[in-house]
């Protein structure tokens, strides 16, 4: 009886070894999904709180100049795009094992990544000299600072953070530690990065042009 | 087919959703120009941004070509997560009128 209640036992932990990946993908990748489906609703509530403040404000600033903000949102857009394309050259590089092309493909994208950071960086210094902050500014409801820096900040960190994962992937995808499945898991990340990006542009900044 | 060719059929296969998504935004940039109401151009940027949206998710990150039923188990969950989300609004317009909802 004991040995038969051992042997099912064992026979349940083989079956259990041997299932099928869920979705037939890898685990790290499902868990990356997960992870960006989490983040998609932080994102939205973040947006959604936003859209409340504003439509509750008679106040809400409308601060963006076509030049600098807009034309500088245009480029970082043009940049995030681009760092997609050569994200996806990463990718296919990576799974036909040309490690040569696909690290060149991945320090491009860390290179847009910068860039991209850069420029979101002097956007907010052009604001905080124009005497925006948290809780205050020129023009109307305080707290236009508080989403702006949240909403961007948070776009900000995803950014920063892609850019330090893809150089730890891009150093240990060369030196054989990593496999191409790293490389395209940071590159979903990286992917809706961009994603984000493109709700961010409309709400925050095209709602809010100064004419 | 070499390594390095593969990876530059791969840019040139997604080169056409590459410069429809930079269409998307420059289009964004230049209806946010025009004389719309603030409602009007919401909508009109939200469906944008939702095509543009779709574009990186079915073609960027692949999920066209996952099984589909990983596209269901992820999408509609976030979309009513969202969707219920639009309950604050009657809230916001109650504060930006400063009134009580009628006993």
């Amino acid at each position: 009886m004991i040995v038969s209640e051992s042997h099912q036992a064992m026979h349940a932990h083989g079956t259990a070894l041997l299932e099928p990946a869920p979705y037939a993908i890898p685990s790290r990748k499902l868990t990356m999904w997960l992870f960006i489906i989490s983040d998609a609703i932080t994102f939205g509530a973040l947006l959604f709180g936003y859209g409340y403040l504003r439509t509750a404000s008679t106040d809400w600033p409308a601060p963006f100049k076509f030049n600098p903000s807009i034309l500088n949102v245009m480029i970082m857009t043009l940049v995030l795009i681009t760092s997609s394309l050569t994200m996806l050259g990463a990718v296919d590089s990576a799974k036909a094992g040309d490690k040569g092309k696909a690290g060149r493909f991945l320090w491009s994208t860390i290179f847009l990544g910068i860039v991209f950071a850069g420029l979101h960086i002097r956007e907010w210094f052009g604001l905080i000299d124009d005497g925006v902050r948290l809780f205050q500014n020129p023009w109307g409801s305080p707290l236009f600072g508080a989403t702006f820096f949240s909403i961007t900040g948070l776009h900000l960190l995803h950014v920063v953070s892609g850019v330090v994962a893809l150089a730890v992937i891009a150093r240990g995808f060369s030196k054989g530690r990593l496999t191409a499945g790293h490389v395209e898991t940071v590159g979903l990340y990286w992917h809706f990065v961009d994603l984000v990006w493109m709700f961010v542009v409309p709400l925050i900044y095209l709602l809010n042009l100064s004419r | 087919m070499t390594a390095s060719g593969a990876s530059g059929n791969v840019i040139a296969k997604y080169l056409p959703v590459y410069f429809v998504l930079l269409g998307i935004a420059g289009l964004e940039v230049f209806l946010a120009y025009q004389s719309f109401s603030t409602t009007a151009l919401l909508v009109i940027l939200l469906a944008l941004a939702v095509c543009g949206a779709a574009l990186a998710v079915m073609y960027f990150m692949h999920l066209a070509q996952e099984r589909r039923s990983l596209f269901l188990s992820l999408i509609p969950a976030v979309i009513f997560v969202l969707l219920m989300m639009n309950m604050i609004w009657s809230d916001s317009f109650r504060l930006l009128h400063m009134r009580p909802f009628p006993h």
